[in-house]
Formats: C-alpha cells, structure tokens, sequence
C-alpha cells in the first residue's frame, strides 16, 4: 500500500514541497527555541501557556471528533458513510499528532519527557491526557489500517478489529473530557473552573471535526476521482450544525451566568475577553475583536446551515465549514486559554500575544499535521479507488490525468432512483421533480425519495 | 498426555517459581517502605508575618529581606520582565487580599508592602496536577520542587492560585549575580519556587529571610503548642490570601 505515496501528478508533488518547506521553517524556529528558552515566545511569568496549548485544546475535539461521526459506519454498516470513514479515521490521526507535537514544543524540558511514563502521578489529569492521546492514536492507526487491508483483500472485518473500533467511540469522547478536565479542575483560575468545560469542549468538537471532514471531503472531491458521496457529506452537514446550535448556547449560559451573578472573580476574565480591561490609562483588548469575529462567524455558520437547500449546495456548505471551523478555532484555542491568565493572579494585567518564531513552530506543528493527512489519503483513496472499480488501467495514472483535468470532472452528475416507484433519474433535480408530482414530496424534503444509484 | 516424568517437572517449575515471585515480591514491597522518622511527621513548618512591624523596618531591610533569598538560592535577574523569576517579592495590599479591599479601607493599610511568596499550602493545588512527580507535599507540610525531574509543561503555575510559580523561560546561569556554590543552580525550562530553605532547616537554621526580617517573620511548628507561631495565632487575628479556595495555607498575615 505504502508505495502509493510516492506516485502522484505535479499538484501533489507541488503540495508535498509547499508542505516539506512549512515544516522546514518550524523546524529551524523550533531548533532556535531549543537553544535559547521558552523566552523566544510571547509567554511570560503571568501568561504560562499561549499559541502551543490553544492548538493543542482545539486539535483534541477535531481528532474526537472527525472519528466519532464516522465510526457507526462500521458498525450499522451504513453503507452511506462508507468512503467517508476513512478520511475521518486519517483527520483523526493527523489530529493526534499535532496535538503531541504542540505538547513536546511547548515543554521546558522536552528531553525529560520519559518522565510521564518513569515516574507518573496517577492523579494528575496531565497524565491521563497523555495516555488517552497516545492510545487513541495507536487505536486509529490500527483500525485504519486493518480497515483497509480488508478492503484491499476484500475480506469483511475480523472480530478483534470489530471490538477495538467499539473502543474506540468512547475513547474518542474521552479524549476531549479529559482535556475538558485539565482545565476544569484547577480551583485557582474562575475562567476555566466550570462543570459545563466539558460538554462545552465536544460540542465545539462536534462542529469543528466534522466541519474539517466536509472540507477535506469537498476538496478531496474536487481534486481526485474519489468521491465520499455528497449524501454522507450532507448528513454530517446536519451534525455540525446541532453541534454548533449547542455550542452557541453553552457560550450564552456561560455569559449570562457570569453577567448575571456578576461574581467578581468570573467577571474580570470575561471582561477581558470581552470588552477589554482598563488599567492605569491603558486599555488592553487583544482578543477583543478576534472573540468577536469567533461569535460573528458561528452566528452567520449556523444561520445558512439550518436551511436545508444551503446545506445540501456544496458551494455554501464548503464556506458555512470554514466559517464553523475559524469561529471554533478561535473560541477553543486563545480565547479559551488566554483570559484564564487576564487578570493575573494578583490582578494584574499582562497580555499575551504569540510571537514569530512561536507562530512558525506552530504553523510547522499544522504542516505536519496536514502533510500526514495528506499522505494517508493518498494510500487510502489508492486502496479505495482500486477495490471499488478494478480498471485496466494504473491507478496512479488515472489519478495524475483527474489531476490534470481537475476543473472539468467537478461536477460528476451520479443517477439517482425513486425509492418509491423505482425509477431511475439521470440527476438529483430530475428525481425530486419526479417525487413532487407522484408523490407529493416536497422539493426540500425530497432525500426521502430520492438515494444514489450504488453500484 | 501428561506423563508422571513432564507432571513433576511441571509441578516442581510451579513451585520454584512461586517462591522466586514471593522473595522478589519482598524485595518489592521492602523499597517501598521508607525509613520511619519519628519526630518529622509530627512537625507542620508554617510562617506568621507581621506586617506593621515589617513595613515600619527602613527601606534598605526590607530589600535585604528579599535580596538575601535571591542571594542564599541564586535566583537570577533577568533584564525583560516576563522572563522574571521571583521567590519572595512584595506586592500590594489590594493585590494580595482582593477580597478585603473596599474604598473606606485605612490608608495605613492599603500602602502595607506586602512580601509574598509560596504559601506551602496544606492542600496544595499545584502538587496534585504534577504529571512526573516533580513537586510534592513533604511530610512536615513543605512543597517541595525536584528540578532534575521536572519536565517544564507549567501545569502547576496554571493550579497556584497565588501566581507564586516561576518557568525558567530561558537560562539563568548568566544572570544570577552572584554564585552561591553551596545551592544548585537550575536550567532553563523547569519550574521553581520557594522552598522554605530546607536545606537551612535541616541543619537547624531558620529560613534565610527570617533570619534576615529583624523578628518581623516568625517561623516555627504550627503542630507544637508552645512554638512561638501557634501562640501568636492563638492570640491575633491573622488573615491568610484567598482562604475561601480551601487551599489551606500555611503563611499567616498579621495587620
């Protein structure tokens, strides 16, 4: 299977260099940060965790997540999410590693880190963050894997990989509360001390995760002959949308608790994030206008999705995904992680703001992280391509001339058949006027008639 | 088939090895019962400041107070702020004690130069999120750093309520003025912080900044009755910072 990752057109040799050289830079900022200190990043005495610790939190829900929507596919065998699994699995993957990597870049003493594993300390929730990571990746390597050498063998799923992909569900909701509880725990900082840290952090997962899905799908899509089907697309459309409604209440319930009480320890913090502090003549509102814009964008995502003709248009769900995931990314990186620290535990005010060997290690630490992604799916979508439809011809070529004429096999119209007369369309619009006069199905509701012709 | 030649090397294997594991098991459990001190855990360190007292000492004292725990540790000196590493440091009153500041409070009291520093909680925050064991609870109460084990996450400067942890962002060696070599010095990317010179204690000295804070800090066994500390917090009124986290400090406040 490996070999496929070094055959591929010119967009994907191009996309692998663009890639390699992301990484190249981290690599020397973070060479920079090894010699001289943590001092090179905008951290400070007041402000300990920044940048490497806001990623780390979001990229958590994304690895939970991504994997969560997916996995019932194996199980119920819902053949809709059938190709979609995979691309969820490898997110997930690629999510893990990014988490640890932002977790060894933000470590003092990065060569000590067998510590966790010679001395650990069963009741540090640190401790089981680490665990429950590194577990979770082996688990989606594993059933990724074996996954695909049964689809490349052609062989159902033997009954080991059965149960660890049961595993795996509540592991992947794991991941997330244990994260929830790093910061949830801690009786010294009013921000994050707070029961609703947890449901708070899988809902933003769940509009988060699944809204990557959707765009790495669409874009998969759109580059490569391999299609995750536009039905499994839509249905995880639905799920990042209640996720994101949940999200968006739990942010109301936290500020009307905090307004509304008007606890002076809770206040400040949100004061902060929110409007900014004064102090001694000087306003600071760093993450003012960003927690703003994070609010702005899940309000206008979550508007266009509970419209079910938007959601189901590729186009608007390609961009109500992006908005979801920029709003998520905000509100459960730096806006969660910062204003714990503002004001300080003497109440002063001290501001954090990355600097830019910080911001290159974490853009490496992404590169990293999409570059793994990227590699996986091509061995995925290689093994996939070439169980599903056997062709006379090289896979890789096939996939070098999709490249190639990317623009004009966008829109690859599938059939699609009435479920209640059985009748065959040559697109989707034919069938839902179809269903409209038979059946008196309204155009919007039409996915009750209408399914793709599977093959 | 089991024959009776393979039943008695089998039987005799079993046995061996049951008593192999018992003896190992001993050995086991042996290291992991430290040497009992009788007196050591009946002994609770804790610290009472006067505050009137010690602000009505004369500037340069009161600098010595601070400066001879930078001096005793080596504490370095950074020249950005943010790379700041502190022990013992005063704040304000308002700083200190948010929760007993008003607008009507006695301007005596609000100018206090508050001396701050680790308050060795009796139930600690910061000790229980250490992933590596790195910092914990000594039996007589003091919170204890080891910065060879420490691996620098910053998780227990997230848990001190009292901000009283300090990263090394970068590497203090050049910095510390002048080098103490009886004291270890420590690397860039662990955490430190005061540790109520356990190293004077053992060899029955008080802590350095006592020593140095003219009678105005008193140090002694919060457990003994007759110690000087549980006797004047017997008999005044003394504030601890931020009681209400039920953190339990074991620093004292007299106004």
């Amino acid at each position: 299977m490996i070999e496929q990752v070094f055959r591929g057109g010119r967009l994907y040799w191009s996309w692998i260099t663009f890639l390699v050289i992301l990484i190249a830079i981290g690599g020397a900022a973070y060479y920079h940060q090894y010699q001289t200190g943590l001092t090179i990043t905008g951290m400070s005495k007041e402000v300990s965790w920044g940048l490497y610790i806001a990623n780390f939190t979001f990229l958590v829900g994304v690895a939970a997540s991504a994997v969560i929507v997916v996995l019932p596919a194996y199980i119920y065998d819902y053949k809709k999410f059938k190709n979609i699994t995979t691309i969820g699995e490898f997110l997930g993957a690629s999510a893990v590693i990014m988490c640890i990597l932002f977790i060894m870049v933000d470590l003092g003493r990065p060569d000590r880190v067998l510590n966790l594993v010679l001395n650990p300390r069963p009741n540090s929730v640190m401790f089981y963050d680490f665990i429950v990571l590194f577990g979770y990746l082996l688990l989606n390597i594993v059933i990724a894997w074996n996954v695909l050498s049964a689809k490349e063998k052609g062989k159902g799923y033997s009954t080991w990989l059965k149960i660890l992909i049961f595993i795996a569900i509540p592991w992947a909701i794991s991941i997330h509360t244990v994260t929830a509880f790093l910061y949830g725990g801690l009786v010294g900082r009013a921000f994050w001390n707070t029961a609703l840290m947890a449901p708070r952090f899988l809902a933003g997962a769940f509009a988060s995760g699944p809204s990557l899905l959707i765009l790495s799908s669409l874009v998969l899509r759109k580059f490569t002959r391999f299609d995750p089907g536009l039905d499994a697309i839509r249905k995880i459309a639905e799920i990042a949308t209640f996720a994101m409604i949940t999200n968006l209440f739990m942010i109301g319930v936290e500020l009307f608790t905090t307004y509304y009480a008007q606890h002076p320890l809770h206040l400040e913090h949100f004061n902060y994030l929110y409007f900014g502090i004064e102090e001694g003549g000087h306003v600071y509102n760093r993450l003012v206008p960003w927690i703003w814009t994070s609010l702005a964008l899940g309000i206008i995502a979550v508007l266009m999705l509970i419209y079910p003709k938007v959601r189901r248009e590729p186009r608007y769900l390609a961009t109500a995904s992006v908005l979801i995931f920029t709003s998520v990314w905000i509100d459960k990186g730096m806006g969660l992680i910062v204003p714990g620290y503002i004001p300080s535990q003497v109440g002063t005010v001290v501001e954090y703001w990355p600097s830019l060997p910080e911001s290159l290690i974490a853009l490496g630490v992404w590169a990293v992280g999409i570059l793994v992604f990227t590699l996986l799916a091509k061995v995925g979508i290689a093994v996939i391509l070439e169980t599903s439809e056997p062709e006379p011809e090289e896979p890789e070529i096939v996939e070098e001339e999709a490249v190639e004429v990317e623009e004009e096999v966008v829109e690859e119209e599938k059939e699609y058949v009435c479920e209640l007369c059985d009748a065959v369309f040559k697109n989707l619009d034919e069938c839902c006027s179809h269903a409209e006069k038979e059946h008196k199905i309204s155009k919007a509701a039409c996915d009750m008639a209408c399914a793709e012709v599977e093959e | 088939m089991i024959t009776r030649r393979r039943f008695l090397i089998m039987a005799g294997s079993t046995f061996a090895g049951i008593a192999l594991t018992a003896s190992q098991a001993e050995k086991v459990l042996a290291t992991f019962q430290s040497p009992v001190i009788k007196d050591k855990e009946r002994i609770r360190w804790g610290m009472v400041i006067d505050l009137k007292k010690f602000n009505e000492l004369p500037e340069w004292k009161r600098k010595e107070v601070y400066d001879i725990c930078k001096k005793v540790h080596n504490v370095p000196v950074f020249p950005n702020p943010k790379d700041r590493v502190e022990w013992i440091w005063p704040i304000k009153f308002e700083q200190a004690f948010p929760e007993q500041h008003h607008e009507f409070l006695e301007e005596v009291v609000e100018d206090l130069e508050i001396p701050v520093l680790c308050n060795h909680c009796n139930n600690p925050p910061c000790t229980k999120v250490c992933p590596t064991n790195a910092t914990w609870k000594r039996e007589d109460g003091i919170v204890m750093m080891d910065y060879h084990r420490c691996i620098g996450c910053r998780y227990c400067m997230a848990a001190c309520p009292y901000g009283m942890r300090s990263f090394n962002w970068r590497d203090p060696r050049p910095y510390i003025k002048e080098l103490n070599p009886d004291f270890p010095t420590r690397t860039k990317g662990v955490v430190e912080k005061c540790t109520l010179c356990v190293e004077r204690l053992e060899k029955g000295m008080q802590p350095a900044c006592v020593k140095a804070s003219e009678g105005t800090f008193i140090f002694g066994d919060l457990n003994s009755l007759e110690s000087e500390v549980s006797k004047i917090l017997r008999e005044h009124y003394a504030i601890r910072r931020k009681p209400d986290l039920g953190t339990e400090p074991k620093l004292y406040y007299l106004i």
